[in-house]
């Protein structure tokens, strides 16, 4: 068989992950600490760990319902509208989905049509890109600035919209960058977006993530809950990104057409996880908070850490990121890295992974102990007083 | 107070700026508030969490059990106030239950607990009588691991 001549050319044109790349290179080396992994270190909470373990002992695990279990798409209703003044009916609604990743995936096989437009603001997580391209639409990078915290301004919505524009994606609390988006930002942006067709894609799946602020998603907005699809999940909030469980939460139309890929290609998301995510929602907003609160102390601590080594980094108030800026060394960001790693092996990502836009930063995640990060940092510290001063 | 307190059990060493970082405060505040917690004598102290075994290949550790006679006036105090005086104890707690105080106690070798225990303990006045457990391996003591960490099982699939 003449593989690359009878496979699809579009999958074929995807490129590999580039976040890959570097920690293929760091498992072959001993003694490294890494900053490089976009998960929670917590444990998934006890109650939801024993909800499972009991669903185990007690039930038949059969297929469910296609849009997910009601009583689950009931409590991920009352939490949206609890945590995030976002009202949607458990019916209709929500498309309860194998991680926030399908649910994103659906997103762009629901709306696009061949040759559509979408906006991706970057830097960005990597997923968004190669889906759009798999559903016939085009990609379109929307960089946004460090300057203005990585945020999206109306003006840079504005001259990046096109008569193909279909979906602005937007993803806050950001990954890579920490970037949120506050209620002040959102105003002229909804502005711009009311009276046209251009649906928005709000990946809020860091939305428990916020530091000092509240997070606000632009669904809230008059005249904007029509046109926006929310995909959220419980991997980052409740520390299960194994259990493989988000959904989406959007029109009722929107969500009819989807539910069908779903059906033809999923069935239904795991129903161990359905279950134990009923416990998550109903009795673990004290748990989070915890979490949220130790998040919190290494951000702050890494801030002033990186404060005190002179590796310029604006104050990210999102997710578990922080996005230095190493403009300043004469190095890429890859030479950065790759250099960090040989000399001091620490491995973090490169922020042009993320977009071009990203290429004067690093992405770095704490997602680790205190005494991890401390390590790290003085490792560090040593690299860049030895190669950038 | 409570999460500064709860920051310095995991880690006593952390510096006030350090402190203040992650807590949000400033770095006078988090001295003052140490400063009180000092003083109202919340804050009883600073120690290390030593794996013993590591720094002594010899040391052993015990637990005892001791039943003892109250005394009219200060009931188990008095008993408790000796007891905690012995420099090699390390710890010393009225316990409700089968039996009324537990000590721990670290030693160079068996011999060395034995006869603490045989002529030190066993002869006071007032105590009935005692029961050891030797310590056999440790896991965790104050909040830290003793054993190794399992390792960071998380990869980068993206």
């Amino acid at each position: 068989m003449n593989y690359p001549e009878l496979m699809s050319k579009r999958a074929q044109q995807i490129a590999p992950s580039p976040i890959r790349r570097f920690f293929d290179l760091a498992e072959t080396m001993d003694n490294v600490i890494s900053l490089g992994v976009g998960e929670p270190d917590f444990r998934t909470p006890w109650p939801i760990r024993q909800a499972a373990i009991s669903t185990l002992e007690r039930q038949s695990i059969f297929y469910g319902p296609n849009s997910g279990m009601l009583q689950l798409r009931q409590e991920i209703a009352s939490y949206m509208e609890r945590r995030f003044n976002l009202p949607y009916c458990p019916e209709n609604e929500l498309l309860v989905t194998v991680g926030g990743s399908e649910a994103v995936d659906l997103a762009f096989r629901t709306l696009i049509d061949p040759g559509d437009e979408v906006l991706i603001c970057e830097p960005s997580f990597v997923c968004y890109g190669p889906l759009v391209s798999m559903a016939d639409g085009v990609p379109v990078p929307l960089a946004t600035k460090e300057e203005n915290e990585f945020r999206l301004t109306a003006a840079e919505l504005k001259a990046a919209i096109t008569p193909k524009t279909k979906i602005l994606v937007l993803s806050y609390p950001n990954n890579p960058t920490g970037a949120i988006m506050r209620r002040e930002d959102y105003p002229e942006i909804v502005e711009l977006l009311k009276d046209t067709d251009i649906f928005v894609l709000s990946d809020e799946i860091y939305c428990a993530m916020t530091y000092g602020t509240k997070h606000c998603s632009i669904a809230e907005f008059p005249g904007m809950r029509e046109r926006t699809i929310v995909v959220n999940g419980f991997s980052k909030t409740f520390a299960m990104t194994g259990w493989r469980l988000g959904w989406m939460a959007a029109p009722a139309p929107i969500i009819e057409q989807a539910r069908k890929i779903h059906q033809y290609g999923i069935m239904c998301a795991p129903m161990i996880s359905q279950r134990a995510a009923v416990e998550a929602l109903r009795s673990c907003d004290a748990e989070v908070d915890r979490m949220i609160e130790e998040y919190d102390r290494r951000r702050r601590f890494l801030l002033s850490r990186f404060a005190e080594m002179g590796l310029p980094c604006f104050e990210a108030q999102g997710a578990f990121y922080l996005f230095p800026s190493i403009a300043g060394t004469g190095m890429s960001s890859e030479e950065f890295c790759e250099r960090l790693l040989q000399e001091e092996h620490v491995a973090v990502v490169p922020g042009s992974a993320f977009g071009a836009c990203g290429k004067d930063n690093l992405r770095i995640s704490y997602a680790y102990s205190l005494k991890h990060l401390t390590e790290a940092a003085v490792r560090m510290e040593r690299f860049i007083a030895k190669n950038c001063k | 107070m409570k999460k500064l307190i709860a920051l310095l059990k995991q880690n006593a060493r952390l510096s006030n700026a350090e402190l203040a970082n992650m807590l949000g405060r400033t770095e006078a505040e988090v001295a003052a508030q140490i400063a009180e917690l000092e003083q109202s004598g919340v804050i009883r102290g600073y120690s290390v969490i030593v794996d013993e075994e590591r720094a002594d290949r010899d040391a052993v550790s015990a637990y005892i059990e001791l039943k003892i006679t109250p005394q009219p006036d200060c009931g188990f105090d008095e008993l408790a106030r000796i007891i905690s005086g012995f420099e090699e104890v390390e710890s010393v707690t009225l316990m409700s239950g089968g039996y009324d105080l537990g000590i721990t106690i670290t030693g160079s070798g068996l011999r060395a607990i034995a006869g603490f225990v045989a002529q030190r303990l066993a002869t006071l006045d007032g105590v009935l009588s005692t029961r050891t457990h030797f310590v056999l391996k440790r896991y965790k003591e104050k909040g830290i691991l003793i054993q190794e960490e399992p390792g960071d099982e998380r990869g980068v699939y993206l």
